[in-house]
């Protein structure tokens, strides 16, 4: 494609760029940094708040960088006395309408608006406060929403409707009474949403966050009769450096460790083992629907809460095409209760497992069916995100950064390379792809690397031949690309026509749990692309990259499961799904 | 049988909701009862335009003109008047100025307007297509249709002068031409029906009396610039316009004047009506488009203008309902004739709503270039009770007022934004010496404040502090920094704010501030609201000296707070008085001070 | 009412123009005024009226303004008719039946010939100017 350049100046320097570059962006381009607030690289600029304001010479007007695209020699000013004042009044009249209480709060030293304040060094409140109160929404056991915080940004409202789908959020009201809650003013839980907490990871504020439960954590650490345990998922060792001001992608793995040991934890496991553990389960589910024909084709991944929730109430009609494999969590969850307590000698009464997630839908999952109290027991006791816990490590006074490397305990924390890639879009496929051809075939894959389901890419296709067949899989991300995919499959369906696919990975988030609604802030492409790379790392390092050759999984179902799919497997693995209403009142 | 007398009765909103349907039907039965119902043809039209003086009819030839009218004065004006040929005198308009029985042509009101777009207004009968096309209807789409092309059109267009009469005044035929330019089908062409500045109803007026020229425009503006599809966005408040529309568009579907292979020439050109919820904002076209989409009605960041991304991200004509009625007459009578009425830079009529403390309050249309003075006096008859005259607002709820030092300024784009007000949709509110301009002030805020669609911070949030301000000064709590405040956040609403609502928003407050300092800082500093308005600098008390007790106020009271012996002087019980003014009005003694 | 081509489009113009026409007072320089009291309608001036005004439709007279007024006071000689028109006297006409109107109309107002039997007076000075 041919793209036209374009001369333009800001500031007076003259450089060209691409037509269609936004001011904002051609900005950055030369080293200026115009501010911003409701702006998000995600998501199309919606224009609300006003604060990246510029002069173009010759325009009696100010245009909003964000959204207005360079022109053949436009001259842009994007600081002067008068600029800066505009923007410096527009922010004090936001902070009128928001809460003085930043040592509270909770983004206190992460918060957007915080940073535009200090960075206009704004020391006094020129203007009467003036806030909205309304209630909060704590309806939801993944996400709080507090709309007296929200300065109407409506970065929340773009994603859950356009990059999610999802539409749970909206304007409502009108004027100074607009506040963004669930369309119909019910409460979030009784909405579509899906708990994915993108939201949550959007906010420039402290409007929407992740329900914080370290208090439950500090209390069962802290209480004796509590056998303290606690598993760390895939996604968070590339991003938990990031609150500590690594790079992104860094991999922190020994580090959160150790960091947990030294919370209390008595048992360090590894969600990478469930990740194992269910490639077991869900690539034996395949070969039996694909080499058997015992049940439907294509099959569908269930790993991801959000995804679980999402069709449960948009498409249930695909029940069917459903893995039933537990996720890795609720895997490991459900084994530290009856094998490692078994092994332990431990009651499982006295367990008290705690769970650390990119993610907000994973509080969700943990209460969200019958089958996640399989042990008899609540499997997981507490799920948090990786937020929570870097704060949990900072106010516990652990030098993160100075921690030795530690390793996580036998048998729940010993995970291969196929285990990680969990964490990333694709990497479900790509490592059940690398068990399942073994299961099918008997041999293992010579090249494991199956680049084509990776990468940043919204929807991606590969095809991959198992004893003369060809299997044919899909993976997307981001719950807006998942409609496109599973329409092919209804109508395919519906119409008796060829299947496109016999295999689809969905993750809810972009880029998969690496860019997960409870990770650290600031989540772009860029960052996401930094994380999968570090989760390609960890892979790449491992000795072990299939789970089938996982010694400890092999251990468990020599000593506990007997083999995939088997009755224990059931009772302890597995787990079933229900229509839901979009909206339950 | 041919028809020796016509009764024009007005069917227009105003009229109508003090009877004038009634009225229309009583002629018909009372001309039935007299026997001469084949004599006479009663004709329900569209708004006169004198809406003061409403319900108005018409009888003609005679050039009767009948206001004030009940329904049952039917029956005197058929028995006497169309029976007898004798003018019931006592039901006609009476001229203030000369005390004189006045035919149509002889009322100031009317002397000098011009009226091209309500050229049909209280002519014709809107629900009959014949009417409208024997007035020259259709006739300038025959024009385009067979004998101009696109160019030649927007050719006219461009010599005519014409500027959008929604509001900033944008030049018509490069909005047409920009969109005519884009390679990207379909096309849309949309009226802007969205009414919405408080006092102005021109727009409404002109589709209830004149929907084809609307429709007509609208096909015009589809073959130049290649659209097939026009949607007419108007709010669901006005439900006879949206009648009149529905039945015009059936009657030009009914004789092939939309739809499919119009008149033969091959084109085809539909309409569709969308109802606007009515929010304010939706009268901006980005937000408007949205909310034709479905969407919730915000602005959108311009560009890309909607004359390249529009609706469904399509290139898109939008107008205004005022520029759409004055196409058809550009196109038929050329644009230089269009050109040669009004100012260098505005040409043509506007349509101007008139109301406030004016004696003849309705539209008027009057060239471009026309002064305040002229309108106010001349067409309005000047101000209520011949109180003094303060200032008018003109741009409703985005403009600014102006001061009778500026009465003489020619009404243009340019000239009202050279006095920090707008031509807007053409509300012009007149105020006296009893406005206060505080309190003016805070009922524009109050209105913008409440259609702030909510969307961007400076407007949403600006908004509600100027009026917070405001409230403080109107109770006397005001400072001298407030007012620097005011400027500072007005300021920054104007240059930060996304769409018109809010770049507008501030300019009452803005101007009034430039023209009314004084009465603001006696406000501030003397604590007093000169025009008596502000409930909470005001106290009433009863003087001893001219009170004769004859007990008045203290019946009139709301409150029971006014106590006193029968022919003693009487008490006001200030704890207890709400400061409605009741009794200052009432007293005939001027015993009652108000302070 | 079917779809139209552009030649009905424009035959219906003129055929509706014409009656629009009628209702309008600017360009009409002719004036028929018939005298329409108890005394004119007792002796025949509605009759007289609708012969006017089919006869002006008839000859296709658009510039004819035909008004009712009251009685003039000769109500001997009802129905009275005032004519006003450029090139001729004012003039008022006595005993005017229908078919005395059509006379007026192809004589007086399109021939530009008095009907002598039938005139009555000259209209008062007073009254002629507005």
């Amino acid at each position: 494609m041919n793209v036209k350049t374009i001369n333009i100046t800001v500031n007076g320097m003259p450089f060209f760029v691409h037509e269609g570059t936004t001011v904002l962006e051609a900005a950055k381009l030369v080293n200026v940094k115009i501010p911003t607030l409701c702006y998000h690289p995600d998501l199309p600029a919606w224009a609300a708040c006003g604060i990246c304001v510029v002069k173009v010479e010759g325009s009696p007007k100010m245009f909003r960088a964000c959204s207005t695209p360079v022109e053949e020699g436009m001259s842009i000013i994007t600081h002067d006395p008068e600029i800066v004042d505009v923007r410096r009044t527009v922010i004090e009249l936001i902070l009128s309408t928001h809460p003085n209480d930043c040592l509270q709060c909770l983004r206190n030293q992460n918060c957007e608006l915080q940073r535009l304040a200090a960075d206009f060094g704004i020391r006094e409140m020129p203007f009467e406060y003036n806030i909205n109160q309304i209630p909060v929404d704590d309806s939801t056991p993944s996400l709080i929403l507090n709309p007296e915080k929200c300065v109407k940004c409506g970065r929340c409202v773009k994603v859950c409707q356009g990059m999610q789908n999802v539409w749970a959020l909206e304007f409502l009201g009108r004027g100074e009474s607009t506040r963004i809650a669930p369309a119909g003013d019910v409460l979030l839980a009784e909405s579509p949403c899906i708990k994915c907490g993108q939201c949550s990871a959007h906010c420039p504020v402290g409007a929407i966050y992740e329900k914080d439960e370290t208090q439950k954590v500090w209390k069962a650490l802290q209480d004796p009769t509590k056998h303290c345990v606690v598993q760390i998922a895939p996604a968070v060792r590339v991003a938990l450096g990031e609150a500590f001001g690594l790079e992104p992608g860094t991999l922190v793995t020994n580090k959160a460790y150790a960091a947990l040991r030294r919370l209390g934890f008595k048992g360090i496991f590894d969600t990478n083992f469930g990740a194992d553990l269910t490639i077991m389960e869900e690539g034996s589910e395949f070969v039996e629907r694909f080499v058997h024909g015992k049940g439907e084709l294509p099959l569908i991944t269930s790993c991801c809460p959000a995804w679980v929730d999402y069709l449960e109430k948009y498409y249930h009609d695909l029940i069917p095409l459903f893995s039933t494999a537990k996720s890795p969590q609720a895997m490991v969850g459900a084994l530290s209760k009856t094998y490692y307590a078994d092994k332990s000698g431990i009651d499982c009464k006295n367990i008290f497992m705690v769970s650390i997630m990119p993610c907000t839908a994973k509080k969700y999952e943990i209460v969200r069916s019958e089958s996640m109290y399989s042990s008899g027991c609540q499997d997981i006791d507490v799920s948090i995100t990786t937020r929570e816990l870097s704060r949990m490590i900072k106010s516990a006074g652990i030098d993160f950064l100075n921690l030795p490397d530690e390793d996580a305990d036998a048998p729940l924390g010993i995970y291969t390379g196929a285990g990680t890639i969990f964490g990333a879009t694709g990497g479900v496929m790509e490592a059940a792809l690398r068990t399942a051809y073994f299961l099918v075939t008997g041999q293992e894959l010579k090249n494991v690397d199956l680049t084509d389901v990776r990468g940043i890419e919204g929807i991606k296709e590969a095809r991959i031949r198992m004893a003369g067949k060809e299997v044919r899989v899909a993976v997307a991300h981001q719950m807006g690309n998942i409609e496109k995919v599973l329409d092919l499959v209804r109508e395919a369906k519906v119409k008796g026509k060829e299947l496109p696919w016999h295999f689809i990975e969905v993750m809810a988030c972009r880029g998969g749990c690496i860019g997960g609604g409870g990770q650290p802030y600031g989540a772009t492409d860029e960052i996401r692309k930094k994380r999968l790379a570090g989760i390609y790392k960890d892979d790449t390092l491992s000795k072990i990259r299939c789970s089938h050759q996982n010694p400890a999984i092999k251990q468990l179902y020599a000593e506990f499961l007997g083999k995939p799919l088997s009755h224990k497997s059931h009772e302890l693995l597995h787990t079933k799904y229900t229509p839901r209403p979009l909206y339950t009142r | 049988m041919a028809f020796k007398s016509y009764v024009l009765v007005c069917g227009g909103t105003a009229c109508q909701s003090s009877k004038s349907e009634e009225i229309y039907k009583n002629f018909i039965a009372e001309l039935e009862a007299a026997g001469i119902k084949d004599e006479v043809q009663v004709v329900k039209t569209g708004c006169f335009g004198l809406c003061e003086k409403g319900p108005i009819a018409k009888v003609l030839p005679d050039e009767s003109f009948y206001v004030k009218l009940t329904p049952s004065d039917t029956k005197e004006i058929v028995s006497e008047h169309l029976v007898k040929g004798r003018p019931v005198k006592k039901l006609l308009y009476q001229g203030e100025e000369t005390k004189k029985l006045a035919k149509i042509e002889e009322i100031g009101f009317y002397q000098k307007q011009f009226r091209i777009v309500l050229r049909n207004c209280g002519v014709i009968n809107p629900e009959d297509i014949n009417e409208y096309i024997a007035r020259d209807g259709y006739a300038a789409l025959e024009k385009v249709l067979f004998q101009m092309t696109p160019e030649q059109v927007i050719e006219q267009l461009k010599i005519s002068g014409l500027r959008g009469r929604g509001g900033a005044g944008f030049p018509t035929w490069l909005k047409w031409n920009f969109t005519k330019e884009v390679n990207d089908f379909p096309k849309y062409i949309v009226c802007n029906a969205d009414e919405g500045d408080p006092g102005a109803y021109m727009d409404r007026s002109t589709l209830e009396g004149d929907p084809h020229s609307i429709l007509e425009a609208m096909t015009i503006a589809g073959k130049t610039i290649g659209s097939n599809k026009g949607y007419i966005y108007i709010r669901a408040e006005y439900p006879l316009a949206i009648h009149r529309l529905e039945v015009a568009i059936q009657q030009a579907r009914e004789l092939g004047l939309l739809g499919k292979d119009i008149l033969g020439s091959g084109f085809d050109f539909d309409i569709e009506i969308r109802l606007g919820a009515g929010a304010f904002v939706c009268g901006e076209e980005t937000a408007l488009l949205t909310s034709i989409e479905g969407e919730r009605g915000m602005p959108k960041p311009r560009p890309p203008f909607p004359a390249v991304k529009g609706l469904w991200q399509k290139p898109t004509v939008i107008n205004n309902v005022e520029t759409w009625a004055s196409i058809p007459v550009i196109i038929l009578k050329g644009g230089a004739w269009f050109a040669n009425i009004g100012t260098e830079k505005s040409k043509g009529t506007k349509v101007f709503a008139l109301t406030g403390k004016i004696k003849n309050s309705g539209l008027v249309e009057v060239p471009m270039g026309t002064t305040l003075r002229e309108i106010i006096y001349d067409i309005g008859g000047g101000i209520i009770n011949d109180k003094k005259f303060k200032a008018v607002q003109t741009g409703g709820p985005s403009g600014g007022v102006i001061t009778a030092d500026y009465l003489d300024t020619p009404i243009d784009y340019e000239n009202l934004q050279k006095l920090g007000s707008i031509m807007g949709s053409g509300g012009m509110i007149v105020m006296d010496e009893d406005d206060c301009m505080v309190d003016i002030a805070k009922f524009y805020l109050g209105f913008t404040v409440d259609e702030s669609c909510g969307k961007c911070a400076p407007c949403r949030v600006g908004g509600r502090q100027l009026l917070d301000y405001l409230e403080k000064i109107s109770k006397g709590k005001g400072t001298r920094e407030d007012i620097a405040k005011m400027k500072q956040i007005g300021n920054a609403m104007k240059r930060a704010s996304l769409c018109g609502l809010g770049q507008t928003a501030p300019n009452p407050v803005l101007s009034t501030i430039t023209y009314f300092e004084k009465e603001y800082l006696a406000h501030i500093d003397d604590k007093i609201c000169p025009a008596g308005k502000c409930k909470a600098l005001i106290t009433y008390s009863i003087l001893p000296e001219k009170c004769i007790g004859c007990g008045l106020c203290a019946r009139r009271c709301p409150v029971n707070c006014i106590t006193g012996e029968k022919r003693q002087p009487h008490v006001i019980d200030q704890s207890a008085c709400i400061k409605c003014g009741e009794c200052y009005s009432v007293c005939k003694f001027g015993a009652v001070a108000r302070k | 009412m079917a779809k139209m081509t552009l030649e009905e489009l424009q035959k219906l113009r003129e055929t509706k123009k014409r009656e629009l026409e009628k209702r309008e007072v600017t360009g009409k320089d002719i004036e028929i005024i018939v005298g329409m009291a108890t005394c004119g309608i007792a002796a025949g001036a509605r009759q007289t009226l609708s012969a006017f005004l089919n006869e002006l439709e008839a000859q296709n007279l658009s510039n004819v303004l035909v008004r009712q007024t009251g009685c003039m006071g000769y109500c001997y000689a009802e129905p009275t008719v005032e004519i006003h028109m450029p090139g001729m006297p004012d003039i008022i006409y006595g005993k005017v039946d229908p078919e005395t109107a059509v006379k007026i109309v192809r004589k007086h107002i399109l021939g530009k010939v008095l009907i002598n039997d039938h005139i009555l007076d000259k209209p008062a000075a007073d009254i002629m100017k507005k």
